[in-house]
């Protein structure tokens, strides 16, 4: 099994280092519903961590606990050691998390770049006035983020599409432009929810190959939430399984995959 | 080094080029690439530098002279550079088709034994290392980009920019080796190794010398007064010989400025924003502009739709004139510079063709339409007739001698016979030195004189001397009564219409010709929109009655206009199929240049031949295809075997 205090070494050898964030416990209730029940689990450095279960599992909730966008009535979210009061969405980021969403949430009127530009807001500092006369260190500043961003736009290979107005993008390619969002904030933990909901076999193809991409070269912490379970078991270090809000199994992909009980919620068991 | 004489006749290298480039433009621009969403540039003494960093890591690799250097990925500096480099070491630069499967570069790999590989990217690094084992030579791997490379095993690979850093610290002690290196390349050292794409058998291996490059390179550049200043975009692929002597050759010989895109799918941005005035494309690439022009066209408003019609009829008109320099009334003149600020100014910027000074279509036959259509928007689109043995150039048309219909005349140091079946011969400066390792090819193609056949059947007009090629050689063959059969000059003649991007018509030693048909999914595609026509597949549209109808109507067409020609009135289509899939580089039935594979389409649907001639009204196949990939699958269909009205030709004869 692992060490609990320390990392461990992947199958193709990447070292994974200790906890970023820890799940204690966590409850989450929706008036008389409870989403989540007394889960516990973490996520550690480097790795791609997968969160799966059958629909109204509680995934979804579980990535906004993390994210910290619900607050559970019960237990607490540790952040690299230390336990996170309640936040703001942009305090969120400051911290070093960025996400994308299952349902797409682009400004569709805007370009690309001007979206992914969006996600280096955090990381500029001159003011409303500066940047509006667009002189000395605000331009400065856009010049250094423009690389960055560009860097991106390079890295997920959507420099064809860059002034092209997210509106007119097909869902894939929104998807793509989604992940470049997050990924100019240069976050230490990126959360996908449903990064592959609705594409075709070569688009998951493509955005698989972008995830290992990017947990490979920035060696970004991923948590992703993911319907496809041939997607999951490939892409995943470790992966969490969630069934009726509660958690039923946690471990490698091929620890999860010989899990009785997770063999049961997917496939259903005959009650006699 | 520097100190050698270079100059007009000086000059017995590349890299000699390159020195000379380096000192006497020192500042100008040499290549640029879009990076990062800017314009990256580097000025030719600049790029000595790259170069001669990479040369210098080579050397500390290893790279013996005579070894062969592999080069694969799209068009970018850094490979352009790495062949340079590979000749400053005495190696011999073999770029290689960057959609190559793994298999075909094998084969390539194998057959010139090459001890290095430079690739671009991951996809190229996986290809190699799949195909390894079959692989005594080689042994190292440089990459440019990194990405996804992290975990390979370095053992044998090596990321680009470390080579030339090591190269740079090792300067002192190596540059002698060097300079040893470059004083030994003479005019006749080989320059580069390019590998024909071949439509028969396996890829043969073209040597080109110093002496083939740049002597073709001086006297093409002189032919359409090249300059210093003038921009190309590189987007053709580097294994192709005129990728080569435009952006290697001319390039270095002349000192322009080699543009590389972003990537393949920003190339008519880059390109607008380049604006080059020297411009390649191959037919297919013009066809494709055009169709979108007229596709947006048609989305346009009322107003401006008819003002594109009518000066664009205009154009027709007197546009080829006013370019000729022939005389034109004032009125229409005037006419046009109107026309010129309202329509043809924008519609070039939007092409980004507003700068281009000289421009070249060649490989395939272009559409009379499609080639007026440009010269009248005012930009100078000609012909060149080339291959690969010929370091490209063996006619061309000089300026004020413009037709759709020939391919020019000599090109400077060029000369021509024709034999009595009908082929082509030429003699030139530019004719190879050999093909590697075949001897016996080599004697067959280039006799003791030098005389180079071209395997394209052609006649020399009369009285403008210029060059006609009617079909290749070996496809040209005789009807069962006789008759000269010609498939591609029919085959041409269906091309010209948007709706057909491919065709091939069969019959030789047959009472009659047929053909197979792919229909061009873009115009196609539009019509059906536009006429709220449902499809789902390639497959379903391509077997829709409408569309059969239509196609039905280019074939009878281009009978109409095949029976006007007496020598090949007997190619008429008398049947036909729209095929269920496109021909395809991946399957086999085009080359990577997508020229028709006759033979093996022949074999791959003997089935449905065998249908066009047994009088059957429709045919079931199953078709064997490759996915992107390397996967296999298959599609099934039922084609429908339609009949085309053919024009009486007996008639004509007896009235004769």
């Amino acid at each position: 099994m692992l060490d609990q205090s320390q990392g461990y070494t992947t199958e193709d050898g990447r070292k994974i280092g200790g906890v970023v964030m820890e799940m204690r416990n966590i409850t989450l209730r929706f008036g008389g519903v409870e989403a989540i029940k007394d889960i516990s689990f973490d996520i550690r450095e480097g790795e791609i961590r997968a969160i799966i279960g059958p629909n109204g599992a509680g995934k979804s909730s579980m990535l906004n606990v993390i994210s910290g966008f619900y607050i559970p009535q019960e237990g607490e979210v540790l952040y690299k050691g230390s336990p996170r009061p309640p936040m703001k969405p942009y305090q969120v980021a400051q911290q070093g998390i960025a996400r994308t969403f299952q349902n797409i949430a682009l400004f569709e009127g805007m370009s690309v770049l001007d979206n992914v530009m969006t996600g280096r807001l955090t990381h500029m500092k001159t003011g409303l006035w500066q940047q509006a006369l667009w002189k000395g260190a605000a331009e400065t500043e856009e010049t250094a983020n423009r690389e960055v961003a560009e860097k991106i736009i390079d890295f997920l290979e959507i420099q064809a599409i860059r002034k092209t107005p997210v509106a007119r993008l097909p869902y894939g390619l929104k998807k793509r432009v989604e992940l470049a969002r997050a990924l100019a904030a240069e976050p230490s933990l990126l959360l996908l929810d449903e990064p592959m909901a609705g594409m075709n076999v070569e688009e998951k193809e493509d955005m698989s190959r972008f995830i290992l991409d990017v947990n490979d070269e920035f060696g970004t912490t991923i948590a992703l939430i993911e319907h496809d379970m041939g997607v999951v078991m490939d892409l995943s270090d470790r992966v969490v399984v969630m069934d009726y809000g509660k958690k039923i199994g946690d471990g490698t992909p091929a620890e999860v995959r010989g899990n009785q009980a997770v063999i049961d919620a997917y496939l259903g068991v005959a009650h006699d | 080094m520097n100190n050698r004489t270079l100059g007009a006749d000086g000059s017995q290298s590349v890299p000699a080029l390159l020195h000379r480039n380096a000192t006497e433009f020192a500042n100008a621009p040499a290549y640029r690439e879009k990076e990062y969403g800017i314009w990256q540039t580097w000025t030719w003494s600049q790029t000595r530098e790259e170069i001669e960093a990479l040369a210098l890591g080579l050397l500390d690799l290893g790279v013996a002279e005579g070894d062969f250097i592999a080069i694969i990925g799209r068009n970018r500096p850094y490979l352009y550079w790495s062949m340079v480099a590979a000749e400053m070491c005495g190696a011999i630069p073999v770029p290689l088709y960057q959609d190559a499967v793994a298999e075909e570069m094998a084969y390539v790999l194998g057959h010139c034994g090459a001890r290095f590989v430079i690739v671009g990217d991951q996809e190229q690094v996986d290809k190699v290392i799949e195909v390894q084992a079959q692989l005594p030579d080689f042994e190292q791997m440089i990459y440019l980009d990194p990405r996804g490379l992290r975990k390979y095993d370095h053992a044998k690979l090596h990321q680009y920019a470390h080579v030339q850093e090591a190269g740079r610290a090792k300067r002192d002690e190596l540059s002698k080796e060097l300079d040893a290196r470059q004083r030994k390349l003479t005019y006749d050292s080989t320059c580069v190794m390019l590998y024909t794409s071949g439509t028969t058998g396996k890829p043969k291996g073209v040597v080109l010398s110093n002496r083939n490059v740049i002597e073709t390179a001086k006297s093409s550049s002189e032919f359409d007064g090249l300059r210093q200043t003038d921009d190309i975009l590189a987007y053709l692929p580097m294994a192709w010989v005129g990728d080569f002597i435009f952006s290697v050759g001319q390039a270095m010989w002349t000192g322009f400025c080699t543009n590389c895109p972003e990537s393949a799918e920003t190339m008519h941005t880059d390109l607008r924003e380049i604006g080059p005035t020297y411009y390649f494309a191959p037919p297919r690439v013009f066809e494709t502009q055009l169709t979108n022009v007229m596709i947006r066209m048609e989305d346009a408003s009322p107003l401006k739709k008819r003002l594109f019609d009518k000066f664009m009829a205009h154009a027709r008109k007197v546009g080829p004139a006013i370019l000729d320099g022939e005389p034109v009334s004032q009125w229409d003149r005037f006419l046009y510079n109107i026309g010129e600020l309202v329509i043809y100014g924008p519609l070039k910027n939007t092409l980004g063709f507003s700068r281009i000074r000289v421009g070249y279509t060649a490989g395939e036959a272009i559409g009379p339409e499609i080639f007026d259509f440009y010269r009248s928007l005012g930009i100078n689109l000609k012909q060149l007739y080339g291959q690969t043995e010929a370091t490209v150039f063996i006619t061309a048309q000089p300026d004020g001698e413009v037709r759709s219909d020939t391919v020019g005349v000599c090109c400077p140091g060029v000369e021509l016979k024709i034999a009595e079946n009908g082929e082509v011969f030429y003699r030139s400066p530019g004719v190879f030195v050999e093909y590697y390792k075949n001897a016996e090819s080599t004697a067959d193609t280039k006799d003791s004189e030098g005389w180079v056949a071209t395997g394209d059947a052609g006649f020399i007009e009369e009285d403008t001397g210029h060059l006609r090629i009617i079909d290749r050689a070996k496809d040209v063959g005789q009807m069962a009564d006789g008759s000269l059969f010609a498939p591609k000059y029919v085959e041409n003649k269906m091309k010209f219409f948007p709706n057909i991007l491919e065709a091939v018509v069969f019959g030789n030693g047959r009472d009659e010709c047929t053909a197979f048909i792919n229909i061009d999914l873009t115009a196609v595609g539009n019509w059906a929109e536009r006429n709220n026509i449902g499809y789902a597949s390639y497959q379903e549209l391509a077997r829709h009655p409408q569309v059969m109808d239509t196609i039905q109507s280019h074939v009878e067409e281009v009978n109409a206009s095949v029976a006007q020609d007496e020598m090949l009135s007997g190619c008429q289509v008398h049947r036909f199929v729209v095929l269920h899939k496109e021909l395809d580089a991946d399957d086999g039935e085009l080359t990577r240049t997508r020229k028709v594979r006759r033979r093996i389409i022949e074999e791959k649907y003997a089935d449905i031949i065998a249908a066009l001639y047994d009088g059957s009204s429709s045919v079931s196949t199953e078709t064997e295809v490759t996915y992107e990939d390397g996967r296999k699958g298959s599609i099934s269909a039922t084609l429908e075997v339609r009949n085309a009205a053919v024009q009486a030709v007996a008639q004509k004869m007896a009235a004769e």
